[in-house]
Parts: structure tokens; C-alpha cells; sequence
């Protein structure tokens, strides 16, 4: 049997019934990282003994009879912007090359809980600022689809993993776009949930107003399960809601009938490329044929939406990443004279060029005489940008969209123009100004055979609507895999 | 003829609040413990750290602001405040600017007989910084971050005072009614006060104001009057001089009376303040701002009413009192428990406040308890021990809060009052000091102190000097 190309919740049923072990899932998976990593480059940290360990302690409580649930063995790897207590927490980033937190991410603590075994740490895009994994000090991630190009990001770690099955599902997080691009990138089904919904407690910040921790797995099922495991309301987490139920996978229903979903026109128009348009589309056809009632709509505001999201996400991550100063943990540059030679010393060099251009943005969109300008109007952008959002969720249950708008671009062609790698994030950052669930499942691909997925975005708190379209929608495909996960059998 | 000048002062008040446990965390505020033992992930600011804030701090704040007739912000907000400090760990503190809990208050005050209001412009919550200790010796710096995250609210005057002597008696009277409320201790030498002062001077009759400069490191009362005068005479000389006064931030040095400048407005720092995404808006809803109200502990004026109405003491005796929470608080429990309430006062009237200004003590540093107090006025009221030992007794009791009763038991301190047993000693010193004897008998009543003085210390105190006095004049006269 080929262990590696299960999907977590397949693999944690077999695992139950006894006929693999805890032990043989870790390995295989192991035994993956170990034929593509050379190629691909998914993890920052790899964990060997830890999870071999932990394997033999989750099979012994499985045994006993102590865990039972889904995830219960299933290898899992973690973004490396999620703290996990005395393992290499980077960021991806030189500024955290020695890091090891002292308490492990509430999200990370809830898999855990549920037996899930961690692999390892995913490389991404530098303090998740980028859309490519290019701007990781530990060199990129490629897409498994293509090693010349790209897995997207910044959770193209986690994505091209999953994508590689170097790990039966992973963690991401999503400030704009971060987990539902690069899933469409590599063709896996990446989830953002509703702000609030997994709570933000040991994911280093980055835009803590529109940051949220997602799975990244084969198949929605997959999906929900893991939501279902990772949400909780947490009280260290200010912005953490109590929500009324947590029963994910009960949304998981082979049916669309009745349901009304709109497409916006205005994320259709010029920039999008013609073959994920005609895909995107061709989605909508199908679950129209399921019995949704699909029709398209004006939604307003979209090209106010990156704007006002660098405004933000830039003037938090700008405070957010003051405390990386060299003093307390991380890098600390050699030779300095003096505290602020040391604190711009080490900075500078900790830093890598897109993570300074942030903070210069953030800082300069909040200095004294600029606030009013940017930074406010930038919020009353995103509230904005939320009403019209209320006004469609009054007709629709489903909003139905591309992620992206190409398929992976080729390695080292989006960093030497900044405002054009930005521009990419049009169909997907106001889900998070307007905190909102997105969910991208794969819809096809294109002539050069690079996965499309399509977006599908719910009400807040509604993912159980996005949940129920993407698995009405999935079940009318088949699985599709790059062939480097194959190879590896 | 010199030109007039006025000192115009509004001041920045920083109050550590006396909560258990941080702002944004669960770690112990107890001051001392060894270096960085209060501290946790949250308030040493760690990457994926978040502030949860303590419903405590927000009680406290809102109470002060009940009580110096604020308007409360019924949805206000934090801000993060970004400059870069190592004793700062995540490189913002986490303030209020937009939205601060409370503005729009004032007190009474009076100094000399006038009395006026000052207004307070805002108050707001804030969290306090880590400490730096410069090691000169090994040429580095350490970082202690105990107090990091120790709650803090900044209450903000209107620049309504004009001299030293009503900004004496506006922080007096803040930190009465601060005391009262038991929202903190608020010792300036512990810090757990801080009073910024911004000052500047203007002729005499102008309604514009002149350039201030804000004074930094004001560590007391005395340091703060001084500071005060030492700047208004800068600013005069300067003017005078016909030179222009500084907008800057200056530090005093209380020990050469005179101040430099920090920084000044060129080189102020942007603290590019946004609202903390951490943290939710805070909604202070009318039902939990009348639940604070019901709360509100007796303040100082309903005291002295009360105190007025149930204890015969008087009036300076009970204004002196009640100026102290913690004075008023001794005098009452220990009052409830021996029922002499005069009594009482009297040893906070006299003992009391010499041996606080001996010790150079504020009275919220008094630690006896009232249990003690009152054995000592039992003890006394009996007769057991006379009024020289008492004194000794309660100097102890101040010091060490000792049980006076053991005390006294122990050291066998007990008043001789048993004409058998002192007739001996009596007898004696009429027998070793024939001279004071002569003199007495000749009419020198100055002698029989003497003698009184001689019989005590031949007991070592313990006899009751009266008795003492009665026996000497019988055996002389026959």
C-alpha cells in the first residue's frame, strides 16, 4: 500500500482499525521528505527523532484506548511562523535562525491534543510577507507541479508539502492570501477561516488584525476535520471568539440545491488570465448543474482593497517586528557600537529586503502627519469594503472566485517588481479585510499543466456554506498528484 | 520696575496600581523578587505572545475616575505606543491615546485658604517598562523585566496650577483619594507614584502661554517644590535675558538643585500610535459603572463626617487622621477593639507622627497592626504599665509590631504598684540622699522630683510614678 498518497482522514481510520501504524505513517512520510526535499525544499526544520518519538508514545495511547478521533497519528507539518516549545521557530527569517520558543501556538497544542504528529517546520515567505516562498533566507520552495516554478505563498511550504505529500495535511496562516494562493498553486485545498474562529496564540504576528491560522490538505473533508480540531475559543487570545459550534465536518454534504451563489464581475475583468478565468467559470457551471443558483453581481471597492491592505497589514507588521532587536533572542549583529548602531546593525542584516520594505511602508503610513491619511483611511477602506460584503451576503450564501490571478509564475520573475507581485493578491486579501472564511479548492489546470483553484469565500461564521459548495464541488473530480509524489512509491 | 511674572504648571501623574497581578498577564506585581522572576512569555513580549487584559486595572481606573468627577469613555480602546528601549521588550508599550478610559474631571484642592479645581484633561491605562541596571564595571547593561507589564494609569491635568504649593496640595489630594480607593500605595520614593511637571512662566496678566519645558525624575514633595522653583527661575532669567525658552524635557537633579535638558522638541520621537490589534474595544457598560460606584469605598470627606458624628476626638485630631487611609484605618480598628477611641488617636497624634517624621516615614509605610495598639492602650488604661513604658512599648510595637502583652510579661515590665514592695527601695533613697531630703524639708519642693526620678530607677521604671510621689511625701512629712 502506498501510505503517502492517503488523505489524513483515510490514513487516521486505518491507523484506528490497526492496519498501519503510527510508526509506518511517520516513516513514510519521512521516507518522502527524503527522496523530493532535495527538489523542493517544503521544510525549514525536519524533526526526525521528535516525531518517531512521539509516533511510539501516540500508537501506545491509541492502543490503551485513550485516543481515538481522526487525527490521531496522522504526521502534520507546521508553518514555521507557529511557536512550538524548544523547536526552531524561524520565520524564515536570518533575524530568527536560532530561535526557540518557550511555549508552543494554541493551534499546534489542539493537534497535539488529537494525536496529530509533527513532521516539522515549512519553509515560507520571510515573516509571511510574499507571495512566492522566494523571500525565505532558507532559499525557495518549488512548486511540486513544476520545480521551475514557484508554489506561491507565503504558506509554499506547508502547500507544497501537502502538494508532495511530504506530510498528510499542514498548517498555514493567511494575513492576505497566504494559504488560499499558493493551495491554488499546487493544487490542494487550503482554508481560511472566519477571524477569530483558531486562535492567534503563538503564531508570530504579522498583521495581527487580519492574521488566521488554516489547514492545507488533500481533499476538503480533510479540511474540515482539522478545523475542527485546531478552532477553539481561546481566553490568551483577546480576539478569539466563542463560537457555537465547532462541528465543521457536519457541513461536509454532497448537495448545492438552493443554494445561491454569487460571482463578482468586477474579479473577472482585465488581469486575469483567460485560462483560470474559463476554469473559474467552469466551476460555477458545475455546481449550477449540482443545483446552486449562480449569477453574477456587481461587488464594488475591489481595487480599493490591495491598497488599504499593504496600508495595514504593512503599519502593524511595522510594530509587530520592532521587537526583533537583537537584544533578547535571534540575530545580533558581530560588531556595533553603542544600543541604536546595534538595534540598526542588526536589523538591517537580520532582515531581508521585502520584510524592510514593509516596516519602512507600516512606519511611514503611521508617522505623525501621514496617519490621517493612509493609515485611517485605509480603515474606514476596510470597513467599507466589509459592508459591501454584508449587503452581498444578504443574496448570496457563496461568493465564487479565483485565487489568483495566473497560475504559479516561474521562479525569480515576480521579485524585481514589487507592485505587480501585490497585485496578485486582488482576489484574496478582502476576505481578510472583511474577516471572512475562504476556502480555494483545485478546479483544473492550465496548458502547461500548473494547478487553478477556485475560491470560494462565506458569510462570517458561515463555513459551513463554503465548506458544503467546495465538497459538492470536489466530489465532481479526481484527485489529481504531481508526479514527484508518485515517484516516490 | 521688575516685570511680574506667573508660573503657569500642568502636571503628568503616573500611578502604579495595586492590582495582583499585570495588565496584560498573570505574573505576580510584587515588588523585589530576583531579576526576571516575574515574568512570562506575554510581558517579556515573545514572538506570538498576546495581551489578555486584567478586568481589575479597568475597576481601579474607572474608580479614580468616579472619584476625581470624570467622564468615563464608554467604548475606549488601546493604543500601541512604538519606540525603540530595551527595557521596553516588544519595542511599543501598550497605551491609550484615541480612546482613553476617562477626561474631562477635576479636584478640589486648597492651598493657604484659597481654594480652587484643578481640571484633569484625560486619564488613561498603560503598561509599565522593564528596568535597566548599567553594570560600569563590566561596561554592560542588563534588562530586569519584572515590572514590565505592571499596570499604570496616567492622569493628565489642565495647566490650572500656579505655584509649588498647589501642586503639593493637588497631588496630596490625589493620592488621598487614590489611597481611599485602594487602587495603589502611591509612595513616591518606591515609585509607585511619578509626577511629571509641565511649567512655564508668563508676565502677570498675559492670557497666552509662554513655552513649557516637562520635568522628569521628581522622586518627592520636596523634590518636586524644588524643581519647580529651580525652573521658574531658569525660565525668568532667560527671559529676562531676553533669550528664548526651550520647548524640551528636562531631568532634575535634586542632589545639585538644578535640572539639563533630555531632549528637546526637534528630536521628540514619533510614536507612530495605532490602535492595538491585540486587544478588543473595552465597553463600560452604565450597569458596571454603577457597580463600581456602589463599590466606592467611604472617601475622605464622608470619613471626617462619620468621624465627627461617632468618636469623640477632635476636630485637628480627626483631620490629621483621616488624611491617611491607612492612619484612619489603624485609629479604627484598633478603636473598635479597645472601645477608647481618644485614646487611640492620641498615641497617632503624638507617638505616631514624632517617630514617622524621625523615621522619615510616610504614614502609609506605618506596618503595626491595630491588634497591637490596642493591647497598649488596654494595658495602660489598667494601670498595668506606666506611661514612660508605654512609650518604650509602642516604640517596639511601631518598629516590630510586637504583642505588647508578651512584651511586657517578658521584660517584667509590669508597673510596681505594691507599697510593700517599693517601701524598700523608697527607704533607701531617702537614706543615700540626705542632701535632697534637707532640701525638701527646707521648703525646696524641686527635690521630691529628684527623688521621684532616683526611685524609678532604682526599678528600672516599672514603679507607678504617682505612687512613688504619694510615698516619698508621707515618709518626709513624718
Amino acid at each position: 500500500m502506498e501510505i503517502t498518497r492517503l488523505t489524513a482522514v483515510e490514513l487516521g481510520k486505518k491507523i484506528q482499525a490497526k492496519e498501519i501504524s503510527v510508526r509506518e505513517a511517520v516513516e513514510a512520510s519521512l521516507d518522502q521528505i527524503g527522496r523530493v526535499e532535495t527538489d523542493i525544499n517544503s521544510y525549514v526544520t525536519v524533526d526526525r527523532e521528535g516525531a518517531l518519538k512521539r509516533a511510539e508514545q501516540v500508537q501506545a495511547q491509541i492502543d490503551e484506548g485513550s485516543l481515538a478521533g481522526p487525527l490521531a497519528g496522522v504526521p502534520v507539518a507546521i508553518k514555521d511562523n507557529m511557536c512550538i516549545k524548544g523547536m526552531l521557530t524561524t520565520c524564515s527569517s536570518k533575524m530568527l535562525y536560532n530561535f526557540r520558543p518557550a511555549f508552543t501556538a494554541e493551534a499546534v497544542v489542539n493537534l497535539e491534543k488529537a494525536g496529530a504528529v509533527i513532521l516539522g517546520k515549512t519553509n515560507m515567505d520571510e515573516f509571511a510577507m510574499g507571495s512566492t516562498t522566494e523571500t525565505s533566507y532558507f532559499g525557495e520552495t518549488k512548486n511540486p507541479w513544476d520545480l521551475r516554478h514557484v508554489p506561491g505563498g507565503s504558506s509554499g511550504g506547508s502547500c507544497a508539502a501537502v502538494a508532495a505529500e511530504e506530510c498528510f495535511f499542514a498548517l498555514g496562516s493567511d494575513t492576505g492570501g497566504s494559504i488560499r494562493q499558493p493551495s491554488s498553486f499546487c493544487g490542494v485545498v487550503g482554508m481560511k477561516p472566519t477571524y477569530g474562529t483558531v486562535s492567534r496564540y503563538g503564531l508570530v504576528a504579522y498583521g495581527s488584525s487580519l492574521d488566521q491560522i488554516g489547514p492545507i490538505a488533500k481533499d476538503v473533508t480533510d479540511c474540515a476535520a482539522v478545523l475542527e480540531t485546531i478552532a477553539s475559543h481561546d481566553r490568551k487570545d483577546s480576539t478569539s471568539v466563542a463560537r457555537s459550534s465547532y462541528r465543521f465536518t457536519d457541513a461536509l454534504k454532497d448537495d448545492v440545491k438552493g443554494m445561491r451563489i454569487g460571482i463578482p464581475k468586477d474579479y473577472f475583468g482585465e488581469g486575469l488570465d483567460p485560462e483560470v478565468r474559463d476554469c473559474v467559470l467552469g466551476a460555477a457551471k458545475v455546481l449550477r448543474e449540482k443545483g446552486a443558483d449562480v449569477e453574477e453581481f456587481d461587488l464594488k471597492l475591489v481595487q480599493y482593497a490591495i491598497p488599504a491592505y499593504y496600508v495595514i497589514a504593512s503599519a502593524e507588521a511595522s510594530s509587530n517586528l520592532s521587537r526583533f532587536d537583537g537584544v533578547k533572542y535571534g540575530y545580533r549583529t558581530e560588531h556595533y557600537e553603542g544600543l541604536h548602531n546595534m538595534y540598526k546593525k542588526s536589523r538591517s542584516e537580520g532582515f531581508g529586503a521585502e520584510v524592510r520594505r514593509r516596516i519602512m511602508l507600516g512606519s511611514f503610513v503611521l508617522s505623525s502627519g501621514y496617519y490621517d491619511a493612509y493609515y485611517l483611511k485605509a480603515l474606514r477602506t476596510k470597513a467599507m469594503i466589509k459592508q459591501a460584503f454584508d449587503q452581498a451576503f444578504e443574496r448570496y450564501d457563496v461568493i465564487l472566485a479565483p485565487a489568483a490571478p495566473t497560475t504559479a509564475p516561474e521562479l525569480g520573475k515576480s521579485l524585481s517588481d514589487p507592485l505587480k507581485m501585490y497585485l496578485g493578491d486582488i482576489y484574496t486579501v478582502s476576505v481578510n479585510l472583511a474577516g471572512l472564511p475562504g476556502i480555494t479548492v483545485p478546479a483544473g489546470k492550465d496548458a502547461k499543466g500548473l494547478p487553478i483553484g477556485v475560491q470560494l469565500i462565506g458569510d462570517c461564521f458561515r463555513e459551513d456554506q463554503i465548506i458544503r459548495a467546495a465538497y459538492t464541488f470536489e466530489r465532481t473530480r479526481e484527485y489529481e498528484r504531481p508526479q514527484i509524489a508518485k515517484e516516490g512509491k | 520696575m521688575a516685570k511680574q511674572y506667573e508660573t503657569v504648571i500642568g502636571l503628568e501623574v503616573h500611578v502604579e496600581l495595586a492590582t495582583k497581578t499585570k495588565i496584560f498577564c498573570s505574573c505576580s506585581t510584587e515588588f523585589g523578587g530576583a531579576p526576571n522572576t516575574h515574568t512570562c512569555p506575554v510581558c517579556t513580549g515573545m514572538p506570538g505572545s498576546l495581551p489578555v487584559l486584567n478586568k481589575q486595572v479597568v475597576e481601579y481606573a474607572a474608580a479614580i475616575a468616579l472619584a476625581t468627577n470624570c467622564e468615563i469613555t464608554k467604548v475606549c480602546k488601546f493604543d500601541r505606543k512604538n519606540y525603540f528601549y530595551p527595557d521596553n521588550p516588544q519595542n511599543y508599550q501598550i497605551s491609550q491615546l484615541y480612546l482613553p478610559i476617562a477626561r474631562n474631571g477635576f479636584v478640589e484642592i486648597e492651598a493657604g485658604d484659597k481654594k480652587k479645581k484643578v481640571r484633569i484633561h484625560e486619564m488613561h491605562m498603560e503598561e509599565d517598562a522593564g528596568k535597566l541596571i548599567h553594570d560600569e564595571w563590566d561596561d554592560t547593561s542588563l534588562v530586569d523585566y519584572n515590572r514590565s507589564g505592571v499596570p499604570l494609569v496616567e492622569i493628565v491635568s489642565e495647566p490650572d496650577m500656579r505655584s509649588a504649593d498647589e501642586v503639593i496640595a493637588y497631588l496630596e489630594k490625589l493620592r488621598m483619594i487614590i489611597q481611599y480607593l485602594g487602587a495603589s500605595d502611591c509612595k513616591l520614593q518606591e515609585g509607585s507614584m511619578r509626577a511629571d511637571v509641565n511649567l512655564s512662566v508668563r508676565e502677570m496678566g498675559s492670557d497666552s502661554f509662554g513655552t513649557r519645558t516637562e520635568m522628569k525624575n521628581l522622586n518627592s514633595f520636596k523634590a518636586i517644590a524644588r524643581a519647580i522653583d529651580g525652573e521658574r527661575q531658569r525660565q525668568i532669567d532667560l527671559l529676562e535675558e531676553g533669550k528664548p525658552v526651550i520647548q524640551e524635557t528636562r531631568r532634575w537633579d535634586d542632589n545639585k538643585e538644578s535640572s539639563h535638558a533630555m531632549r528637546s522638541k526637534e528630536d521628540a520621537q514619533d510614536y507612530r500610535y495605532f490602535p492595538e490589534p491585540d486587544l478588543v474595544p473595552i465597553v463600560i457598560s452604565d450597569e458596571w459603572i454603577e457597580e463600581i460606584r456602589a463599590r466606592q469605598p467611604e472617601l475622605r470627606t464622608e470619613k471626617l463626617e462619620r468621624y465627627r458624628r461617632e468618636f469623640d476626638i477632635p476636630e485637628y485630631d480627626a483631620q490629621i487622621i483621616t488624611a491617611s487611609k491607612k492612619m484612619a484605618d489603624l485609629f479604627e480598628a484598633a478603636s473598635a477593639i479597645c472601645r477608647k477611641p481618644k485614646k487611640v488617636s492620641n498615641w497617632l497624634m503624638v507617638e505616631t507622627l514624632r517617630l514617622l517624621k524621625e523615621r522619615g516615614m510616610e504614614p502609609e509605610d506605618l506596618h503595626f497592626s491595630p491588634e497591637n495598639l490596642a493591647k497598649l492602650v488596654e494595658l495602660t488604661e489598667a494601670g498595668t504599665i506606666n506611661s514612660s513604658v508605654a512609650k518604650e512599648v509602642f516604640e517596639k510595637i511601631f518598629d516590630e509590631d510586637i504583642d505588647p502583652d508578651r512584651y511586657v510579661e517578658e521584660k517584667g515590665l509590669k508597673t510596681v504598684n505594691d507599697e510593700g514592695a517599693l517601701l524598700e527601695t523608697v527607704q533607701r533613697v531617702i537614706a543615700e540622699n540626705p542632701q535632697s531630703v534637707a532640701d525638701y524639708r527646707s521648703g525646696k519642693e524641686k527635690a521630691i522630683g529628684f527623688l521621684v526620678g532616683q526611685t524609678m530607677k532604682a526599678t528600672k521604671g516599672k514603679a507607678d510614678p504617682g505612687m512613688v510621689n504619694r510615698m516619698l511625701r508621707e515618709m518626709l512629712a513624718s
